[in-house]
C-alpha cells in the first residue's frame, strides 16, 4: 500500500544517492513486492520504480532546466498533425466555440495565494514567448512547429503558490469517451515544477502565427517541451495546483496514465 | 595445455567416451555464461516490444521529423476488390506481405490489420503503454548486463585472450571464409579458440552495433536530447534516431540469426551445453588437415 503512495505522490530532487535508491529499488521490487500484491502487484511495482529510475537518472544527466532544441522557421512543417481530441464534441465546449471563445476563461486555482481567472485578451497581453519546437508523439512520429504563447512561470507569478504546491494539474474541455457515457472522461494531465516553471513551458494561443486552431487545442494549449506529446494538454480550462494528485481521477496524474501510460513521459 | 586439467570426471571405461573425455575443455567461464543468457532474455523481450511500440506508428523517415505523405518504409493494409491485403513499402516500392505484415490472423481467426503480427510483439495484442514498460525495464538490465561484460572483458582479459584475434589469425581471414562457405569446422586446437570471423562478428556488434543502438533509442528521448542541446543533429534528427534505432535491432537480429544457424551446424548439443556449464568437447583433429 505505502509503495503504490510513493510512486504517485512523488518529489523530484535528484541526486546520485537517489538514482542509486531507484536502481536499487527497482531490483528490490522484484523480491519484495511478490510478497504483499502477487504477480499483479509486483507488475506495477516495477513499473513504477522503473519510471522513477527513468525520471532521476535523465533529470540528473540533464539538469533541471536544460533547453529542448529549437529549430527556424525553414524547419516548420506544413501541416502540423494533430492527434486526440479534434472537435470536443462537449456541449459546453461548442458553446465557447461559437462565441468565439469570448466567454472563455482560465480558473488557476487550488494551493494558490491567489485564485484567479484569465480571459483570452488577458492571456495575450502577458509577456509571450515565440518558440519553433518538435513535438513528439508517444506513437514515434515528430512534427514541427512555432508556438506563441504566455510561460506558465508568469501566469503562477500571479496566482502565487504555496509552498506545499508540487504539481500543475491541467484540467481540459474534452471529453476522452462520450460526453453522454455519463462518468468524468474529461482530458487531464500533471506535471511538477520543474516543469512548470522551465522557460520552454508556455500556455500557447497560436500556432505558426495563427490563433490556435481547434484541432491543436483552441483556445489554449500547453507546451511542455522536455515530455512527449500527451503531456501537453489542449482545450485548457483549469489549472489546479495541487501537493498530490492520486486523489484525481484513477490517481495516476492524467488521462493516458490512468490508461496504463508513464506519467513521466521523458522517454 | 596439459590434458589432465581438462580431464573433469572419473575416467569412463568405454575408449570412445575416455577420448571424448579427454578432449572436454573448460570454454565459457561463468561471468560469460551468465551474461549471456541475461542477453537472451533482455534480447527476446526488447525486439518483441519493440515490435509491438513500432506497430503504433509503422513507418519510418529520415531527418528531424515525419514527412507522412513519404515514409521511406512503412507497413500498411490496403483495400483490394479481394479484401484488405498486407503491404510493406520501402523506398518507393510494395511488396505484398499479407498474413505476416500489415495483416495476419486475428484471435478469432479473422484477419488482424496490424504492422508486426501479434505472435512477434509483446504484448501481442495492440498495447504502446504496455510494450513501453517492458521494453524500458529490460533495456536498463540490458544495458547494466552490456556494462559488466564490457569491464569484465576489459579485466580478465577476455578481451584480449578470445575476441581480439591475433595477427595469424587476421592474415588467414580468407581461409576462414572458405572454411565457412563449405561448413567446415574447426577442429583440435584451433577449435577451443573463437574463429577470426566470429571474432570480427563479436567485435561490431559488441562495439557497433550495440552502442548504435543504444545512442539511437535515447535519442528518441525528448529529455535525453537535452543533455547537450542538439545533439540528436549528429544522428541526422530524432526520426533518424528512430530509424537508425530500427536497422539496428535489424541488424542485431541477422546477426542472431548467423549465430543459431553456426550453433545449429557445428554441433547444436556440445555448444548448448558449453554455454550453461562452460564444458565444450574439442572436435577430434580431423586426418589430412593443416594447422
Amino acid at each position: 500500500m505505502t509503495k503504490r503512495i510513493i510512486s504517485s505522490g512523488r518529489q523530484v530532487a535528484p541526486s546520485r544517492r537517489q538514482a542509486l535508491r531507484a536502481a536499487l529499488a527497482s531490483v528490490g521490487a522484484l523480491s519484495l513486492a511478490g510478497c504483499d500484491g502477487g504477480m499483479k502487484g509486483m507488475a506495477s511495482s516495477v513499473k513504477g520504480n522503473v519510471e522513477r529510475l527513468n525520471h532521476v537518472v535523465h533529470t540528473a544527466l540533464t539538469g533541471r532546466a536544460s533547453m529542448a532544441q529549437e529549430f527556424t522557421q525553414a524547419d516548420v512543417a506544413a501541416h502540423f498533425k494533430a492527434n486526440g481530441t479534434l472537435v470536443p464534441a462537449d456541449a459546453d465546449y461548442q458553446a465557447l466555440l461559437r462565441g468565439q471563445f469570448a466567454d472563455w476563461k482560465l480558473q488557476v486555482d487550488g494551493l494558490v495565494e491567489k485564485p484567479a481567472a484569465f480571459t483570452l485578451a488577458e492571456l495575450r497581453a502577458m509577456p509571450s514567448r515565440t518558440q519553433i519546437t518538435r513535438h513528439d508523439c508517444v506513437e514515434g512520429w515528430s512534427t514541427i512547429g512555432k508556438w506563441k504563447g504566455v510561460p506558465l512561470s508568469h501566469v503562477l507569478a500571479q496566482v502565487r503558490p504555496l509552498p506545499n504546491a508540487k504539481y500543475v494539474v491541467f484540467r481540459c474541455a474534452d471529453s476522452m469517451e462520450s460526453p453522454s457515457a455519463g462518468h468524468d472522461s474529461k482530458y487531464y494531465e500533471s506535471v511538477d515544477m520543474d516543469d512548470a516553471y522551465h522557460v520552454q513551458t508556455v500556455l500557447a494561443y497560436e500556432l505558426n502565427d495563427q490563433p490556435l486552431p481547434v484541432n491543436n487545442g483552441a483556445p489554449l494549449r500547453v507546451r511542455i517541451e522536455r515530455q512527449l506529446g500527451y503531456k501537453h494538454a489542449k482545450y485548457l480550462m483549469r489549472l489546479e495546483l495541487v501537493e498530490r494528485f492520486d486523489q484525481i481521477r484513477g490517481g495516476a496524474g492524467g488521462y493516458w496514465e490512468d490508461n496504463g501510460y508513464q506519467w513521466y513521459a521523458g522517454i | 595445455m596439459n590434458p589432465t586439467e581438462t580431464i573433469r570426471e572419473a575416467l569412463p571405461a568405454d575408449p570412445t567416451a575416455l577420448r571424448a573425455a579427454a578432449r572436454r575443455v573448460y570454454r565459457h567461464r561463468l561471468p560469460v555464461r551468465l551474461m549471456h543468457w541475461i542477453n537472451v532474455v533482455c534480447l527476446t523481450i526488447l525486439l518483441m516490444s519493440g515490435l509491438a511500440i513500432f506497430n503504433a506508428h509503422p513507418a519510418l523517415y529520415w531527418g528531424d521529423q515525419s514527412t507522412f505523405a513519404s515514409p521511406w518504409v512503412a507497413i500498411t493494409a490496403v483495400r483490394t476488390p479481394q479484401g484488405v491485403v498486407g503491404v510493406t513499402r520501402i523506398a518507393g516500392r510494395q511488396f505484398v506481405t499479407d498474413g505476416v505484415l500489415g495483416t495476419s490472423k486475428a484471435a478469432d481467426g479473422g484477419k488482424a490489420v496490424r504492422a508486426f503480427p501479434s505472435w512477434a510483439t509483446l504484448p501481442s495484442l495492440q498495447g504502446l503503454a504496455t510494450g513501453r514498460h517492458w521494453h524500458f525495464m529490460f533495456a536498463w538490465l540490458f544495458v547494466v548486463n552490456g556494462v559488466c561484460y564490457v569491464l569484465y572483458a576489459l579485466f580478465s582479459g577476455h578481451l584480449r585472450r578470445d575476441l581480439l584475434p591475433t595477427r595469424a589469425e587476421l592474415r588467414n581471414i580468407g581461409g576462414s571464409i572458405r572454411d565457412h562457405l563449405l561448413f567446415r569446422h574447426p577442429s583440435g586446437e584451433a577449435a577451443k579458440r573463437y574463429n577470426v570471423l566470429q571474432n570480427i562478428a563479436y567485435l561490431v556488434v559488441i562495439f557497433g552495433l550495440l552502442p548504435l543502438l543504444i545512442i539511437a533509442g535515447m535519442a528518441m528521448s525528448p529529455r535525453l536530447d537535452t543533455v547537450i542541446t542538439g545533439w540528436v543533429d549528429l544522428l541526422g534528427g530524432r526520426q533518424s534516431a528512430r530509424t537508425l534505432h530500427f536497422l539496428a535491432a535489424a541488424g542485431l537480429l541477422l546477426f542472431v540469426v548467423v549465430h543459431l544457424f553456426e550453433v545449429v551446424v557445428s554441433g547444436l548439443w556440445n555448444q548448448l551445453r558449453s554455454m550453461i556449464t562452460g564444458w565444450y568437447t574439442v572436435p577430434a583433429e580431423r586426418k589430412g588437415e593443416g594447422a
